[in-house]
């Protein structure tokens, strides 16, 4: 039997056992999920996100994504001084440098809340690009930068009157800001892998690349892009007080070969890169070890005295502890693999973690008090905060921020979603690709049948309910399916979800909540460009007068309020390394977000669907369209 | 008949030129006003040390279709990449760097980001921090691939192609395409744009100059208005012709090159300029680079030009030759020779820019920096 052949019977056999998977257990996951969403009480949590030491280090600022707060807390005794409301999902929070002022990003919003830290009051609201997500006022007082993660860049407003001045070109999904220890500099991370300026045709199958954005922060101007090669997800920075030390934490997926072995070598390597004259050529480091992943790295913080370094991991639920001369001494001792990683090495991490501390649910932000002998711990999923003892790397206490007593389904349905612990080795969970509830902007090898066959785009979790079948070949029914035999069995390589994980699991994704169109806001009127693509959108004839063939039509397959009839189509779009060329009507919802597309993620963006990859109008009738009529096309898509 | 016709035809229109010439020019005090304001004596035209870039010192290509100054950086836009000058060395991006295309026409500077834009013959990057961004008629709304122009003003970035203007609009990503359906654009062919917070110009090739006001959104167009494309007949009555291949917008003063000479426009008045009663070099100007409302240079394919706004003066190697040469022409007419030992590496100027009181210039045969002399 040739190798082909034991590859599709063993993919034949695959779908088999799932299928069968599927029929027994359905039905009654059906039921139970079904019975769980009509229960799903809403609850209003807190969501502590990011938390900070005021200047002089008497209170504590915990930022409650859910809530939409700023909770101030004496930081001794955790008592709550006074609850500030501001705009919705707030993500990012920094002090000014005098400590006078909190800003707050509200992602949601689009604005930044500008918060009076003697008053405790919000002093003013200002208009920023689509989802800030991180903030950072520059040593002087005279710029404010705000990290905007749609709009793929770094405003730049007047410190003082919240006028922006301009915009300055980010990474893709700017997030994160930080002010260097001499204040010189800000350096500004992005959560999606950047787009490379050439098409090639390779795009899925070529490792991601990702940047540190350095920000000259008296001119404002970009003076460096620091390549992060390989890597997609990269969040916050910290540095030595020396400055001699930058630390950014990071996915690095491996996304080019099947992920269907997570035992055979997992999905992600979740790393640092270290940079800075320490170490001279930045270097990546990696935080996991078999069987104790660091999964989703997130904050970072470095002792003053330079001792520590210290990463949340919100998969693994536990911060990491590194010895950072041993970490250096690591990397300056051993030869460097090109280039300039030591990410297959499972080991490395041995040599310089010295404790791996078990916090609360999905931990994120951090702070390191004065003294540097107690390190909060935000865990964004039990609305708790850790105090760790930096002296023993042990939680000391944990207290719990006002709120819901009860776990709710969607709340519980959420914990599923972002643990890692479900996986094979706690290597990754639904969120390492869903960043935030998201997607990761990547192309995945899923499939066992070789490497880079079947190759696909990962989808926008937003608005997924009632879009089914699921996967892009539209195998899977329904979502238990898709995330309890596909994801849990097949991706996880484990069978440790019990009833209620997956069915509150499949209520969360089901209610996920859809975050605000940018292109079309609620009440706004269409601009006549995305009026003109909408009647493009819905015609029936072409430009000649010639009848569209129903099928043919862009609102026959992405009809409804959510643009899928859910129907399995060809397009036209198969590639010689599909064995398929029918896939699913994807929903449109965000889709101007979601680049890649097509189901491969070979087209690059909207315009590549139709001028590269729709020769013959099988993906629709476009081809009589001129240049100013698909760009209204695109822009009307861009409203979904 | 019809040759009789014609000539009648012209008389008539000739004589109307003339009655409405006489009743709309420019009032000599107008023009003497201006000219008091800037202008120095020719003696005082500006003298240069020309220090020349090839291939030889590093320069990426000897064909440089334009030059941008950007503060110590100088970027030039050659036939075979992009080269950045700094600390004394070029660095070349190329297609394997990001770049659209090998062949850059025109460079553009954001002046709030720092960002260079780059139009190319296989579309438009922006070179941000080191990371090229490139967008073509296949991936983005760009209207053609062809980028003969670019100027960012504000939030956004416009864009002149073979296939008509563009802009596009940094917030929001999107594009709007300016082609015959929405504006008064007879030829989508455009060579070049500028744009100020106020106006922006797009020079057509065959169509003209088309003017947008920023405030209300509306064009306007200036043509030749005499439509003859092998002579003048109505010198300064408006734009000198319709194959217009450069347009400026400094101080509230539209500066215009054609193939048959170059244009002053103050809103009210037009002032041509041709070989025969100016000191262009020649009527063929590649472009034209004005420094405020009386001064400009002009590139042309027979040398470098600066007016004073009464004077002129070439840099130039001799058209015989081949040795440094610069002429002065003073008010009157009177071409004088200023004694010089360098000049522009090439004849055929293609880009122009300043850098202090220094200029750079973008020939056919190589990149050219003008070192101000004190005279």
């Amino acid at each position: 039997m040739s190798g082909d052949r034991q590859v599709g019977l063993r993919a034949g056999l695959g779908v088999v056992a799932l299928g069968l998977v599927a029929a027994v257990f359905w039905p009654r996951l059906a039921a139970h999920a079904q019975e769980r969403e009509d229960k799903a009480d809403g609850l209003e949590y807190a969501s502590p996100l990011e938390v900070l030491f005021s200047a002089d280090g008497a209170r504590l600022f915990v930022l409650c994504q859910q809530s939409g707060e700023i909770r101030v807390l004496d930081a001794k005794s955790y008592a709550v001084i006074k609850n500030i409301a501001v705009g919705r999902v707030p993500r990012g929070i920094s002090l000014s440098p005098k400590g006078d002022r909190l800003f707050v990003a509200n992602s949601w919003d689009d604005t930044v809340s500008v918060i009076d830290t003697s008053s405790l009051s919000v002093v003013a609201t200002w208009a920023v690009g689509a989802e800030p997500s991180g903030v950072v006022e520059d040593r002087a007082g005279k710029h404010l930068f705000v990290a905007n993660r749609i709009s793929n860049d770094i405003a730049v407003l007047d410190a003082q009157t919240g006028a922006e001045e301009k915009r300055l070109a980010g990474g893709r999904g700017s997030s994160y800001l930080t002010l260097s220890p001499d204040g010189s500099g800000i350096y500004a991370t992005h959560i999606y892998p950047n787009q490379g300026a050439q098409r090639t045709g390779l795009e899925n199958r070529t490792p991601p690349e990702s940047e540190i954005t350095v920000i000259d922060a008296a001119r404002a101007v970009v003076v460096e892009r620091m390549p992060l090669h390989a890597i997609a997800g990269v969040f916050h920075v910290a540095f030595s007080a020396d400055g001699r030390l930058g630390a950014v934490a990071e996915y690095h997926p491996k996304n080019l070969v099947p992920l269907a072995h997570l035992e055979h070598g997992g999905a992600f390597e979740d790393t640092l890169t270290l940079f800075g004259a320490d170490v001279g050529k930045p270097v990546e480091v990696p935080l996991d070890e078999l069987e104790r992943y660091a999964a989703q790295p997130f904050g970072v913080v470095i002792s003053a005295d330079k001792r520590r370094m210290y990463v949340s991991c919100g998969g693994s639920e536990m911060v990491t502890v590194i010895d950072v001369a041993r970490l250096l001494g690591f990397v300056r001792t051993h030869a460097r693999p090109a280039p300039g990683t030591f990410v297959q090495d499972l080991a490395a991490s041995g040599n310089y973690v010295v404790a791996r501390i078990a916090v609360g649910r999905n931990p994120r932000g951090m702070a390191l008090s004065g003294d540097g002998r107690r390190l909060l711990v935000a865990n964004r999923l039990d609305d708790t905060i850790s105090a760790i003892d930096t002296r023993t790397n042990r939680v000391a206490s944990t207290m719990k921020l006002e709120g819901p007593k009860t776990i709710s389904i969607l709340r519980h349905g959420e914990q599923t979603f972002y643990t890692a612990r479900q996986s094979f080795q706690g290597q990754i969970g639904c969120a390492t690709c869903h960043i935030d509830s998201t997607f990761d902007g990547l192309t995945w090898d899923l499939e066992p049948d070789g490497f880079g066959r079947d190759i696909v785009d990962n989808k926008l979790l937003e608005g997924v309910k009632g879009t089914q079948p699921y996967k892009w070949t539209g195998t899977n029914p329904n979502l238990p399916t898709e995330c309890g035999p596909r994801t849990e069995k097949y991706f996880w390589r484990s069978e440790q979800y019990d009833d209620l994980a997956l069915t509150d699991l499949v209520v969360y994704v089901r209610e996920m909540p859809t975050r605000p169109n940018r292109w079309k806001l609620a009440g706004r009127e269409m601009t006549p460009a995305q009026e003109r693509g909408k009647a493009l959108f819905e015609r029936t004839k072409d430009k000649f007068g010639q009848e569209i063939l129903e099928y043919n039509r862009c609102s026959y397959c992405h009809s409804g309020a959510k643009g899928t009839n859910q129907k399995i189509v060809d397009v036209g779009t198969q590639k010689a390394s599909d064995n398929t060329g029918k896939f699913k009507a994807p929903p449109l919802t965000n889709i101007g977000l979601t680049a890649p597309y097509l189901h491969d993620g070979s087209a690059r963006t909207l315009e590549e669907i139709w001028t590269v990859y729709n020769p013959d109008d099988q993906h629709g009738r476009t081809n009589d369209l001129t240049k100013d009529e698909l760009n209204d096309l695109i822009e009307y898509l861009r409203t979904r | 008949m019809k040759a009789t016709g014609k000539r009648i035809g012209m008389a008539v229109l000739l004589a109307c030129g003339l009655a409405v010439a006489a009743q709309t020019a420019p009032p000599v005090a107008h023009k003497a006003r201006v000219a008091r304001a800037t202008a120095a004596a020719p003696q005082a035209l500006p003298r240069f040390r020309f220090e020349n870039f090839t291939t030889a010192n590093g320069l990426p290509d000897n064909h440089v279709y334009a030059v941008l100054v950007d503060g110590e950086r100088i970027w030039a836009g050659t036939e075979n990449g992009l080269g950045v000058y700094e600390n004394h060395a070029w660095k070349t991006y190329t297609t394997k760097d990001g770049l659209a295309h090998r062949a850059v026409l025109t460079l553009a500077l954001d002046k709030h980001t720092g960002d260079v834009w780059a139009g190319t013959m296989g579309g438009l990057s922006r070179i941000s921090g080191g990371r090229i961004d490139t967008y073509t008629q296949l991936n983005s709304g760009l209207s053609n691939d062809v980028v003969y122009g670019v100027s960012v003003e504000g939030e956004d970035v416009w864009v002149a192609t073979a296939a008509g203007g563009c802009r596009l609009n940094l917030r929001s990503g999107g594009w709007t395409l300016y082609n015959e359906r929405n504006t008064p654009m007879n030829e989508i062919w455009v060579y070049g744009v500028s744009a100020t917070a106020s106006k922006v110009y797009y020079a057509v090739w065959g169509s003209g100059v088309l003017e947008y006001d920023q405030k209300t959104g509306r064009w306007d167009k200036y043509d030749d208005p005499d439509g003859e494309n092998e002579m003048v007949l109505f010198k300064d009555q408006g734009l000198i012709h319709e194959i217009v291949t450069s347009v400026g917008f400094v101080d509230n003063i539209l500066w215009a090159a054609t193939y048959f000479g170059g244009s002053r426009y103050d809103g009210r008045y037009w002032h041509n300029f041709l070989t025969k009663d100016s000191g262009l070099p020649s009527n063929f100007i590649n472009t034209i680079k004005g420094v405020d409302a009386n001064r400009a240079w002009f590139g042309t394919d027979k040398g470098l030009a600066y007016y004073d706004g009464v004077n002129w003066a070439v840099y130039r190697p001799s058209l015989t030759t081949g040795k440094p040469e610069m002429t002065v022409r003073d008010a009157k007419g009177k071409v004088t020779p200023v004694a010089v030992t360098t000049a522009p590496a090439h004849n055929y100027v293609l880009g122009i820019d300043f850098a202090g009181d220094d200029v750079w210039v973008a020939t056919a045969k190589g990149l050219s920096h003008g070192i101000r002399q004190k005279q």
